[in-house]
């Protein structure tokens, strides 16, 4: 099967109004007669049911939390690009499309980014008018700050928690949708399976996690914005019910699975505490602002933040404005996480495990005084002090990178369709708009460009050409899915080994972060599959699962993920293994320069790997979308 | 440090439930609340026992689904976190710590401590948004809205709907969570048009939910992790009387 | 009409009613405990007879106390239902109850403050009122400036003497001191009216408001059972 990205021909500037144009539409009285399925109620899921829903399509949305205002989307801290210009310095649609494209390493899809940055205006008038409450400046218009790898200031936010009031208002769009008879919600409820008819998705199989009940839901599109996949490391900034369970059911139904070694690591979260470490927590990138980091010239093991006074001046390495005087402590996240690795593995590490580095606030409150640092990061130190006990206006932070974001996901054309027709990915779950690394801010804007005003257009193209008749789902490919989940539950509940499913997930976790973190090389990645695979075996023999499933089942619903997440390693690992260059959050170490930065190879792999799942225990196939650039120059990036 | 806890334990809707006492040793001052139930779950299945269930998701204080009452305050002791941001340092050894679902007939326990929080979706479903459909607005700017009126609306729309409010209350009151909703949107220009049928239709479905009346005691603030103000109750009592009066629905 | 009714059940409606219920019983306690001052005087009961004779024998206090009856019943019965239902509002109590640092004891205990008071507000009818206007158990008669007049003095004096009405008279004022140190000021929550510079105020006179009836109500068997007056 070849790879067609289906981008419109044209000017950069101009696919999309043409595309829009083109496309077939649904005459708004039989739009009732379509069924769409959306999964997940973060930003793009909540987002594209409200709107799908509002178009006057018959929708039904599903989440695994109580409420859909739960999704991971609401921890977003920062805020969200938009090319607005409205600080008149100098911003545009194009310099957000190039911001974005530079940032991703040039491994993002030019007509997909540009796309992203024209639509990303109307998302801030869409929130302004759901009642969003982003900061204003005294005269009453919104206000804006200046986010990494940008020279501009088009990061539009609602304090520290502008994920939240976002989702909130796709949330109230989806609510009042909802009490519209438009959106019929189910919570509590996981996608285990998806189901093709001649060749074409057609519908789900659903978990209901209060019942156990498993239930088939027919349609005529199936749109996936189930989320990214970070929680395959154990440890992340993810929430703990993050899964890619839906994709992956996807994936194994013939969706091809783009980029999946694209990971970004975050690199200002508070460090691991202890083997009983469920997840890790993201201080904002802002602090690097006034923080600075360093860590001892000579190493200082089991050096405490307490203590970290009592270090001279000249026994400090500043190491990021030593190494990079342009940016100093500003570097894109990519970099900032990999000196921190490189410190630490030097043994210069700090704290008890000898994982962290400090980031320092003195010199800030000694120049800036404690008010204006209060007033500036309050929140984020009060945070801060809750989870370690440490005070950070009397003594350094201490911080470590952590896996944050995943850029991979599954391949979608330019109208976010998935290799399966009728099924779609939109939001962190695709690939398609960050390319090998993602600028910050920029998450909300995808999710919410790809549900309020991408997929809601592109899906009626699709729908144009399909029947209006309902598939029962009493029909024999509903039946054999269900028989599939069933059986797959049963086995999960029947082995009743020695291990608990958190103990495999951990063990994944480490082995991902160990081999296939914030670098990767040749003889760690092919460790790394072998253990994977033991691990996988090992599981479906050993592996305890209690209760039963007519009830409630924590640790049922968790043995299903980590079952996926153990595959999708795996096919992680072989992505990253292919691809011998570095590029943004993919850091090879045989592929870098001098200096020690990431070296791109452009001649070799310009391209999108998407992977396709050929049966179990067989190896995927590599298929390779070519990027071509028309409008950007690719160049080595350089922060010095 | 060693734990004692006594934790509610209900095998579904309706089964009786009833307390169980389990002993966790060399507990971490730096672990958190629910990674101490982590830690204890794993050992409980260890054992061929079920874990004790509970919500939980983001574990950094913003989605609202941790709710734990634990020793007589819903999420714990400390002012202005929830359960998942609680640390084992604010206990002492040997301390014992009883921790019970939230307990309101509106919010059924659906197993061990996990309840059904529905009626709060149910309520901002009746009205807690803006009619506006995706596309056709204005441009974002041309709406000015004062700094004070945007911070004032924030502080209202921090609510994470976490239902600590209604856990806390003796009435088992949601009058905190419905009106920081009908707060936040009376504030703001947006808001203005459906102001009236808005107020009206949400107080009209949180007390067909069968939550409790307000007897302004403030329990729901106080342990409120968002630290939302009573003010906005009385803003909704406010939005509630002059809509009755003036509004056109009969 | 269908939707006054409908606006005064709802819950916020029936808060208004005990807000509005409330400041009116507020109003009354003050010009009550203004006349029952007088009872401190020390003209063997003249004052306080003279002034019981107005009261009784102006159209317009008749009305109004017609009305404080009604609204005294009106406050009571829908507190009743306001308790049933919030009661109905949690089926399962807690093991632990709800220890939180803001909300006063009073707050909390606003119905069984209210009981106690209902309690009191029969006894003391029965105890003066209802000899005065109804007939019931005997009571002298004066004559002041000319007019024979109701020896209310006297019967109140009698029954302060007796430490157990005076005693009771005490603990109930102490239960309406706390009852109005909450009400007051939840009367203004409950009616909307909040404000950054006003609501501080309102808390504060509302506290002192609650001393001073409890304080003034409770002193004046406490300093007839001892003999004292001024």
């Amino acid at each position: 099967m070849a790879l067609d990205s289906k981008i419109p021909e044209g000017p950069l500037a101009e696919k999309w109004t043409k595309h829009k144009f083109n496309m077939k539409l649904v005459n708004p009285a039989n739009k009732r007669k379509y069924d769409i399925i959306v999964v997940g109620t973060g930003l793009a899921g909540a987002s594209a049911a409200a709107s799908l829903g509002e178009l006057g399509y018959n929708v039904k949305v599903l989440c695994f939390q109580d409420s859909p205002r739960r999704a991971h989307s609401i921890a977003a801290q920062g805020g969200i690009n938009a090319a607005k210009n409205y600080q008149n310095d100098g911003d545009s649609v194009f310099r957000l499309f190039y911001d974005t494209i530079k940032g991703g390493d040039y491994r993002g899809r030019e007509a997909n980014i540009h796309r992203l940055a024209e639509v990303s205006v109307n998302i801030i008038d869409q929130c302004v008018a759901q009642g969003v409450p982003f900061a204003r400046e005294y005269g009453g218009l919104l206000d804006n700050r200046s986010f990494g790898g940008a020279q501009v200031s088009r990061t539009f936010y609602a304090r520290g928690q502008t994920g939240q009031q976002l989702l909130l208002g796709a949330y109230s769009a989806l609510s009042k949708q909802v009490k519209k008879g438009n959106v019929e919600l189910i919570t509590r409820t996981e996608m285990l399976d998806l189901v093709t008819i001649d060749g074409q998705a057609r519908g789900i199989v659903t978990r209901d996690l209060q019942t156990g009940e498993i239930k088939s839901h027919s349609a005529h599109a199936v749109m996936l914005a189930s989320g990214g996949y970070g929680n395959v490391f154990f440890l992340s900034t993810n929430a703990m019910g993050s899964n890619v369970t839906a994709a992956w059911r996807a994936h194994k139904k013939g969706a091809f699975f783009g980029n999946p070694c694209y990971t970004q690591i975050h690199p200002t979260c508070i460090p691991v505490s202890g083997d009983h470490q469920s997840k890790l927590t993201l201080m904002s990138e802002s602090l690097r602002n006034d923080g600075r980091i360093w860590v001892p010239k000579e190493a200082k093991p089991g050096l405490k933040a307490v203590d970290a006074a009592k270090i001279p001046e000249e026994d400090r390495d500043y190491y990021l404005e030593r190494k990079y005087p342009a940016f100093g402590n500003l570097v894109p996240r990519d970099v900032a996480s990999r000196n921190a690795k490189q410190m630490c593995d030097e043994g210069r590490g700090v704290g008890n495990t000898g994982l962290a580095v400090f980031l320092d606030f003195s010199e800030a409150i000694k120049r800036d005084g404690y008010e204006t640092i209060k007033a500036k990061y309050g929140n984020l130190f009060d945070m801060y002090m809750q989870i370690t006990g440490d005070n950070p206006y009397e003594m350094p932070m201490m911080i470590y990178p952590a896996v944050h974001y995943t850029m991979g996901g599954l391949w979608v054309d330019y109208n976010l369709m998935t290799t399966i027709p009728g099924c779609y990915a939109l939001g962190e779950s695709n690939f398609s708009d960050h390319g090998a690394n993602r600028l910050g801010a920029s998450a909300l804007m995808q999710g919410l460009a790809d549900g309020y005003f991408v997929a809601p257009y592109t899906v009626g193209d699709y729908l144009a050409n399909m029947p209006y008749d309902k598939i029962p789902t009493d029909h024999e490919e509903f039946k054999k899915a269900e028989q599939a989940v069933k059986e797959r539950i049963e086995k999960l509940l029947s082995i009743n080994g020695t291990k608990t499913v958190d103990e495999y997930h951990k063990e994944l976790g480490n082995i991902m972060w160990e081999y296939c973190g914030m670098a990767r090389n040749e003889e760690g990645l092919t460790k790394a599959k072998g253990l994977i695979k033991e691990l996988r075996e090992d599981f479906w023999k050993n592996v305890k699962v209690l209760g039963d499933n007519d009830n409630v089942n924590m640790s049922l619903e968790k043995a299903g993920r980590v079952a996926d997440f153990l595959e999708l390693g795996e096919l992680m690992i072989d992505d990253a293994q292919n691809r011998k260059e570095s590029c943004g959050g993919h850091f090879r170490e045989e592929s870098q320069t001098p200096e020690g930065e990431a070296l791109r190879i452009d001649d070799e792999y310009s391209y999108v790997a998407a992977w396709e799942f050929m049966g179990e225990e067989l190896e995927s196939k590599l298929h390779k979308e070519e990027l071509k650039f028309e409008n950007v120059k690719l160049t080595q990036r350089s922060y010095k | 440090m060693n734990i004692t806890l006594k934790v509610w334990r209900q095998n579904g809707p309706k089964d009786k439930g009833g307390f169980e006492t389990y002993d966790v040793k060399d507990v971490s001052p730096d672990m958190s609340f629910l990674e101490m139930f982590d830690v204890l779950n794993i050992d409980l299945e260890k054992d061929g026992k079920e874990g004790i269930h509970f919500d939980h998701d983001c574990r950094e204080g913003i989605c609202g689904m941790c709710s734990m009452y634990i020793n007589g305050k819903p999420h714990g002791p400390k002012d202005a976190v929830t359960t998942c941001q609680l640390h084992m340092r604010s206990f002492k050894d040997g301390d014992t710590i009883v921790v019970e679902p939230w307990r309101a007939a509106a919010f059924p326990v659906i197993k061990d401590l996990m309840v059904d929080r529905t009626s709060f979706d149910r309520i901002m479903q009746a009205g807690g948004y803006v009619d506006v459909s995706t596309g056709g607005v204005p441009d974002a700017n041309e709406i000015p809205i004062p700094k004070v009126v945007a911070d004032e609306a924030m502080d209202a729309a921090q609510c994470i709907g976490c239902g600590a409010c209604v856990a806390a209350c003796k009435n088992a009151s949601a009058m905190l969570f419905t009106s920081a909703k009908v707060s936040q949107l009376a504030l703001l220009p947006q808001g203005q048009v459906e102001r009236k049928t808005r107020v009206e239709k949400m107080v009209a479905q949180m007390e067909e939910e069968g939550f409790g009346n307000c007897t302004n005691t403030g329990a729901c603030s106080a342990v409120c992790p968002k630290e939302i103000s009573l003010e906005h109750i009385a803003r909704m009592n406010r939005e509630y009387l002059s809509a009755k009066v003036s509004s056109t629905n009969v | 009409m269908s939707w006054i009714t409908q606006t005064l059940s709802s819950s916020i409606g029936k808060k208004v009613l005990m807000a509005l219920t409330g400041l009116f019983l507020i109003l009354f306690l003050v010009v009550h405990l203004a006349g029952n001052l007088q009872l401190l005087v020390d003209d063997g009961g003249q004052s306080f007879n003279a002034y019981a004779y107005k009261m009784a024998h102006n159209p317009f206090i008749k009305v109004v106390s017609y009305g404080n009856f009604f609204f005294i019943l009106l406050h009571a019965v829908i507190g009743i239902v306001l308790t049933i239902k919030n009661k109905a509002a949690r089926k399962v109590g807690y093991h632990v109850s709800t220890k939180d640092s803001e909300s006063t004891w009073a707050s909390k205990n606003m119905p069984l403050l209210g009981v106690i008071i209902l309690v009191f507000i029969v006894v003391h009818l029965m105890g003066f009122w209802a000899k005065a206007k109804l007939g019931i158990g005997e009571i002298g008669f004066v004559i002041i400036d000319g007019v024979e007049m109701h020896d209310l003095y006297t019967v109140v004096k009698t029954a302060y003497e007796n430490i157990l009405i005076s005693g009771f008279y005490v603990i109930s004022m102490i239960a309406l001191g706390f009852h109005l140190s909450h009400g007051f000021q939840s009367a203004f929550q409950s009616l909307g009216l909040n404000h950054k510079k006003y609501t501080p105020l309102f808390k504060t006179v509302g506290t002192l408001y609650s001393y001073i009836v409890c304080f003034g109500f409770a002193i004046i068997p406490i300093l007839m059972y001892l003999g004292i007056s001024f």
